[in-house]
């Protein structure tokens, strides 16, 4: 920590820093208003795959950039999951110098165009932001300014492709390809490791690619960064599931001398509620696969998606956002949210709660799904939900949902995705019977190095955590290389 | 990218392929399945892998156009290449011995069935199979079923192959002949969801191999959901194998349908392009 804290410290009294900060006086910077990113309309956007946010202007972005204040304790830091150097990125920017921005983020952040885009920044960074915290004012919009460099870079077309350690001929091998797998490939390409990245589906990329929709994603902003380390040296081998298609004896046969999985929380969970498997129910996994991996709304692509008339979403979390938006762009007349809490307590992003309503999507909080109804060819017609009520804090902190006794009604859907959360992906941990798993099936690690009870095996992201962030996996990815990189220097040693 | 490295057709609509997939090859065991995409715009499909040779790295899949993706395969020939193959995916069968083995194949479904016989003919069992089609060009794999069957009984719709009648008619005859220890029957639904009624009458612990709609088929989207015994299971991690007598197959028959206009429109598109070509 000591020499997190002094290192932050020589960087901020860089001269071109303190320069910067004499530039503008504080009350100055402190009165300018946060800059609001620049949206689609929300009535055209809604019928198509268009990205929401446009993303700053340079002019927004260099304003922006003069609010931050450089502060001496850069609180902003702690809330980042990976320790980005805030204030240093966006001094750049304010320096003009956005290119070096971008390189800034980098040291920490392997994805900073797809992290811009899906953080919660809300309840991160800029929740600890000195203008949030101190001031009680809007704070800083580094999620938009981070958009905004990694943007600016990558369409400059002079991304710089990170230098790497000369090959050592090691092999690691690294088991699923969504932001954790991503994060350690890069890592460990950058120390050397002849890296190879196993993925059962065939595309790379994971939840990025299957799950969160282009709107809010493009999946040519993804496949810019796979592409980069491909350029670096890292090899990709989809339709593979280690495991199945071939088992991790089978990979040390091969070679491979050490392995990060990062395999997801790939298991959708049902409410187990009667009528659940009537045609017209799906898993947001389901729903979201079929639109964005298998291009199913396209008419030239050969997988059909159902395009309901009356579509409930079940959840509050940012997957049940994704599927409300991404059905009312399939042509649903009514789109809506079932949740059984209030909008304060939904995990979703803020701003995906703000777009969801702006581009007509109805919210039915405080209530429960509680039976489903067919029609003669056992397609889902309605359903019985129940009124609920806040009581006290349960575990999880937010306030438990009570129902209402008599309350009941129903409504008519024709389609319903369920969206009330993941468990995680048990390919592995069945595979594996001398691996360490938690009662819930995630993969128990030292939080330190990431290594399993297994030494050769490390493991990060959803396989971890359960359902996390984008965020949270990529630091995992990134640590773990680092536990890797130690693991097997010991061991070459020896 | 897997090539196609032989194509053998055994009806209009029904058709052998040899594919080379080295590594599924390899770790393959009976009962396991692919996802196979044929193309950029293709859609992810189940197949029961039929078999496989480790030396060469193939694998055989036996295919009936039943939609677009079938069709498509099916027109496909040797040195032609599948875009994905995937696998080998499910949970194999548990092959033992338990003394006598009354397998039942229908259509297809004799194609899957067909290694699970010669699996538990090899550990020891006694096996008797029943094959059943509408008609005589539709069974299939006679001659392979029967190195590994101690006795084979072949029920057609219009008798224009050994018996005339249903599947469970063979297998009654069978019951009600021998103590059997243990049915294992693949085939359409319809079939199957019979074939387990029959064997119930008599309490004969029964398998059956689920082919559902799939998506993934890695457990991640549910799209194969069924329920078994009150409880829903993922066929593509769970099964495909499972407890005949537990399967709520009129639900499974429903969810086989769900796509049913879509893949009408879809298919009729494909043969106008086809037509047109
Ligand atoms: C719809 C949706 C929206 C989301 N929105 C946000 C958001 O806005 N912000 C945010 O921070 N987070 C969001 N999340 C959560 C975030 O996407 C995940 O926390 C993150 O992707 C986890 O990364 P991961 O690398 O651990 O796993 P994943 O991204 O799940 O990737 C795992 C990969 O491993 C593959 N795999 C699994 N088993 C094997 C095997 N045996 N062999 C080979 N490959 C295997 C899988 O096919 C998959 O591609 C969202 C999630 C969803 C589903
Ligand atoms: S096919 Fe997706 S979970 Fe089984």
């Amino acid at each position: 920590m000591e020499n997190i804290i002094d290192y932050l410290k020589a960087e901020r009294s860089q001269e071109w820093r303190a320069e910067l900060r004499k530039s503008m006086k504080a009350k100055e910077r402190t009165s300018a208003k946060r800059a609001e990113m620049p949206e689609e309309d929300p009535n055209y956007r809604n019928t198509n795959t268009v990205e929401v946010n446009k993303g700053l202007t340079e002019k927004q972005a260099f304003a922006e950039a003069k609010r931050c204040l450089d502060c001496p304790d850069p609180t902003c830091i702690q809330g980042c999951p990976v320790g980005i150097n805030i204030p240093k990125f966006i001094k750049r920017i304010d320096q003009g110098n956005v290119l070096e921005a971008a390189k800034v983020l980098k040291e920490t952040n392997g994805l900073p165009a797809v992290c811009g885009r899906v953080c919660p920044q809300e309840k991160q960074c800029e929740a600890s932001c000195f203008y949030t915290i101190k001031m009680g004012a809007t704070p800083v919009a580094i999620g938009f300014l981070e958009r905004f460099a990694a943007d600016y870079e990558r369409n400059s077309g002079k991304m710089a492709v990170p230098e790497i350690s000369e090959n050592n001929g090691i092999k690691v091998a690294v088991v699923g390809s969504g932001p954790a797998g991503l994060a350690a490939s890069g890592d460990l390409a950058k120390y050397g490791y002849d890296v190879t990245v196993f993925e059962a589906l065939h595309e790379i990329g994971g939840v990025l690619k299957y799950g969160i929709p282009e709107f809010r994603l493009p999946n040519e902003v993804v496949d810019v960064e796979i592409n980069n380390l491909r350029k670096m040296g890292v090899k990709f081998v989809p339709n593979f599931i280690v495991g199945k298609t071939a088992s991790f004896d089978d990979l040390k046969e091969q070679g491979f001398q050490a392995f990060f999985v990062g395999s997801g929380a790939g298991l959708p969970r049902f409410m187990n509620i009667p009528g659940e498997n009537y045609n017209g129910i799906f898993s947001s996994n389901e729903y979201l696969t079929r639109v964005n991996l298998m291009n199913a709304a396209k008419e030239e692509f050969d997988t059909p998606v159902i395009s309901g008339k009356n579509v409930a979403v079940i959840g509050g979390g940012n997957t049940a956002m994704d599927s409300v938006r991404v059905a009312k762009r399939l042509g649903a007349e009514r789109a809506m949210i079932i949740y059984r809490r209030s909008e304060e307590e939904m995990p979703a992003r803020v701003e995906e709660v703000k777009h969801a309503k702006e581009e007509g999507i109805e919210f039915m909080n405080l209530h429960n799904p509680l039976e489903y109804y067919a029609d003669d060819k056992g397609r889902v017609k309605s359903v019985k939900i129940q009124k609920m009520e806040l009581g006290e804090p349960d575990a999880s902190g937010r306030r438990r949902p009570i129902p209402i006794e008599g309350s009941e009604f129903i409504i008519d859907v024709d389609t319903v995705v369920v969206s009330v959360g993941v468990s995680p992906n048990p390919l592995i941990p069945k595979s594996l019977s001398q691996l360490k798993v938690t009662d819930w099936g995630t993969i128990v690690v030292d939080p330190n190095t990431m290594q399993s009870s297994m030494p050769e095996l490390f493991a990060g992201g959803d396989i971890v955590r359960g359902g996390a962030t984008v965020i949270l996996a990529m630091g995992d990815g990134r640590k773990a290389a680092a536990g890797i990189h130690k693991y097997l220097s010991e061991k070459v040693k020896a | 990218m897997s090539k196609i490295l032989e194509k053998e057709l055994f009806s209009k609509n029904v058709a052998k392929f040899i594919i080379d997939a080295p590594s599924i090859a390899k770790s393959r065991k009976p009962g396991h399945f692919v996802i196979i995409r044929l193309g950029e715009k293709g859609e992810r499909i189940p197949l029961t892998i039929a078999g496989s040779d480790v030396e060469k790295g193939t694998i055989t899949l036996v295919v009936q156009k039943v939609g677009v993706t079938s069709a498509k395969l099916l027109s496909m020939e040797a040195g032609d290449e599948i875009r994905d193959v995937v696998g080998p995916l499910g949970e194999a069968t548990h092959i033992e011995k338990v003394g006598t083995v009354l397998c039942a194949g229908g259509g297809v479904g004799v194609a899957p069935l067909l290694p699970i016989i010669e699996g538990f003919k090899k550990a020891g069992n006694r096996v008797i199979t029943v094959l059943a089609a509408r008609t005589k060009d539709l069974i299939i794999l006679e001659d392979q079923v029967r190195e590994f069957s101690d006795e084979v009984i072949v029920m057609t719709d219009d008798g224009s192959s050994g018996k005339k009648g249903l599947v469970t008619a063979g297998m009654e005859e069978v019951i009600n002949r021998e103590k059997v220890d243990l049915s294992v029957v693949i085939g359409p639904a319809i079939m199957m969801k019979f074939a387990a009624l029959t064997t119930k009458k008599y309490n004969i612990k029964t398998y059956a191999s689920l082919n559902t709609i799939m998506v993934d088929g890695t457990g991640m989207c549910g799209a194969c959901r069924i329920t078994v015994g009150g409880k829903t299971k993922f066929v593509c991690v769970d099964g495909p194998e499972f407890d005949a007598h537990q399967v709520d197959f009129d639900q499974m028959l429903t969810r086989l349908g769900a796509y049913k206009d879509e893949e009408l429109k879809a298919y009729e598109r494909y043969m106008e392009t086809v037509q047109n070509a």
